[in-house]
């Protein structure tokens, strides 16, 4: 069905994928940058937005992934996409070997663990542990991702790979959102004693939001390494995870309209703020304030659900006869 | 053994800061439920006001080190109490009611913003402050040498807190304190005027704060507009260690984490010091989920 709403959407899209013929390779940069935190910020909604778990360590998920990719890119030479399922498959086991322990802890308790997960990742890179990690300085020469033989290393090529991998995730993360897997997350995030009530097995559904979040960020891992050739400590520290966070948030909390709005405001802002020089992080702190004051509930928060009555009814009296 | 004692020492005068800081954040969150993330900045504001006024009114030439320091500390405390004063009024009031995660990411923009305020007055590169205000001496207590440094930054945080819990506990307002942070509705019936109770704990807990900064200048002498991240992550830590909302495990955890990443620097390994102390956080909210001292809450039916 093509309403009004969907023509836009798709015409916006269009437009928004002819953009890199347009600007130039600065400007597709920040673009490319937004895509990377937008899909990021995309899998750590499943997390913080669908489930209500306070995850504020998102990008130690994110660093697994990256280093997974470029330790076997640099080392034995594998093609940078083709490890890309592993660094996914990586950092998903680390996500549920850390979640696993600390998944029942309440809201602010959560959080402080999740900074300290993400520190204590940070640390264990720059302290180069098992020799893999090249310490403080990280790891260079990491190849350019290779697409069936066309290699990838301008900006304006970047921008399809990373938009591209944008467009599946919003296509997939909508569907599980609609799904009953993510009917059971909202209910944990309203109320959880009454979703354990109702028969969902809440640590376990909890879990795997954790796992899922923690595959996709791994995954996006790859094409950041892929796109900066070097890869170190700093890349991933606890401001990465804060900045992951409050996209959610800002955009409203499950909604992925919101996270994308979040994306383009978080990490498109600052480039905008160029002319306060000095100032512009001040001006984008105060900005954070304003907008959370004006829209408390986020930008665009989720809309209700809804569900089109009359189908269920014509399908039970088809039942019936 | 003697290092062994050096180092606890240490850890107990760092871990008394950490513990002056946590009190902000554990006041803080004890009355809205909120973790206000910009408490770290606010300490970062004290350690720099501190040293301008220092350096400006040459207060301790005029009357003594000892009075100057002690005018020089209220008169930080009293500038911090003001800005967190005006950072509730602005950035928080306004979200008294919407969800809780949307306060935290305003406490997240007000942080950026304090941060990168500092940073514009006062430069971005370190500063230092004036050496020998304090005599630079040691003392023998049971054949141990401490520098006196050390033991009055360990003295004044004790009898700060010992303040705080006086004022939390034997007074009238501090009733009041405690009520509102139990249940609004119920305080507010009460004829407590929680607003007034909310704006008190955002001149209490960033006054704390701010002392702490000065002590951190006096103390390792180099102060930087980036220091309140750590700071203010370490104490957050330490009030989480004793169970957020509650007073004395807020000063419980904060020695406590001193005294962890003191010894762990000294004797597993230095690099490793910050990872140690979330390492020990994690394990112990893995045993006791809501803290050292937190009470069990029970789930809502």
């Amino acid at each position: 069905m093509m309403d009004k709403k969907n023509v836009l959407y798709l015409a916006g899209a269009v437009l928004f994928a002819l953009s890199p013929l347009v600007l130039n390779s600065y400007w597709t940069d920040v673009l490319n940058n937004i895509g990377l935190y937008a899909i990021l910020a995309l899998s750590l909604n499943i997390i913080l937005g669908q489930c209500g778990l306070f995850q504020m360590g998102h990008a130690a998920f994110f660093a697994v992934g990256a280093y997974t990719s470029a330790i076997l890119n640099t080392m034995f030479d594998i093609p940078l996409l083709w490890t890309m399922p592993l660094a996914g498959i990586l950092a998903g086991l680390f996500g549920a070997i850390v979640a696993r322990p600390i998944i029942h802890l309440r809201g602010d308790y959560l959080l402080i663990v999740t900074i300290g997960i993400v520190e204590i990742v940070r640390i264990a890179l720059i302290n180069d542990v098992w020799g893999l990690t090249g310490g403080a300085n990280g790891i260079f020469g990491i190849d350019r991702p290779m697409f069936f033989g066309f290699k990838i290393k301008r900006p304006h090529q970047f921008f399809y790979l990373i938009w591209g991998f944008c467009a599946v995730s919003i296509f997939l993360f909508h569907r599980l959102e609609n799904s009953r897997f993510g009917r059971a997350l909202n209910y944990i995030k309203d109320d959880d004693v009454a979703a354990e009530g109702s028969g969902i097995d809440t640590a376990r559904y909890k879990l795997i939001a954790f796992v899922i979040g923690a595959f996709w960020a791994g995954m996006v891992g790859t094409i950041f390494a892929g796109k900066m050739k070097i890869i170190s400590p700093e890349s991933f520290s606890f401001w990465e995870s804060v900045l992951l966070f409050t996209i959610v948030i800002l955009g409203g909390m499950g909604s992925i309209r919101g996270v994308l709005l979040g994306a383009f405001l978080i990490i498109g802002l600052p480039e905008l703020f160029r002319d306060f020089a000095s100032a512009r992080m001040l001006v984008f702190g105060a900005a954070m304030v304003a907008m959370m004051i004006f829209r408390t509930q986020g930008l665009l928060p989720p809309l209700p659900r809804r569900y089109n009555v009359s189908r269920f009814f014509s399908k039970a009296e088809g039942e019936q006869s | 053994m003697e290092e062994f004692f050096q180092q606890l020492t240490n850890g107990l005068a760092v871990g008394g800061i950490y513990a002056l800081i946590a009190l902000g954040y554990t006041m803080v969150y004890g009355v809205l439920k909120l973790i206000n993330f910009a408490h770290g900045d606010l300490f970062t504001i004290g350690a720099f006001l501190g040293l301008t006024l220092l350096t400006s009114l040459g207060l301790t030439d005029h009357i003594g080190p000892i009075a100057g320091l002690v005018v020089l500390a209220v008169m930080v405390v009293v500038l911090v109490g003001v800005i967190g004063f005006l950072l509730e009024r602005i950035a928080y009031r306004p979200l008294r009611t919407s969800p809780r995660l949307s306060a935290v990411v305003s406490a997240l923009g007000a942080s950026i913003f304090f941060q990168n305020a500092i940073m514009l007055i006062w430069g971005a590169r370190p500063l230092v402050y004036p050496h020998g205000l304090l005599p630079n001496i040691t003392i023998d207590i049971f054949g141990l040498e401490l520098p006196l440094i050390r033991i009055l930054m360990f003295l004044i945080s004790v009898v700060l807190m010992c303040g705080l819990y006086y004022l939390t506990h034997k007074t009238r307002i501090g009733t009041a304190i405690r009520a509102a942070a139990i249940d609004q509705g119920a305080a507010k019936l009460m004829g407590i005027d929680v607003n007034r109770v909310i704006s008190l704990v955002f001149m209490i807990g960033p006054a704390l704060g701010g002392a702490a900064g000065v002590m951190v200048g006096l103390y390792y002498g180099q102060i930087n507009f980036t220091m309140g991240w750590l700071y203010g992550l370490k104490a957050f830590t330490a009030a989480i260690l004793g169970g957020i909302g509650n007073i004395p495990g807020a000063m419980l955890g904060g020695l406590l984490l001193g005294v962890v990443e003191s010894l762990g620097a000294a004797y597993i390994s230095i690099a490793w010091k910050d990872a140690i102390s979330f390492l020990v956080l994690i394990l112990i909210l893995i045993v006791r989920p809501t803290g050292i001292l937190g009470e069990r809450v029970a789930d809502k039916v």
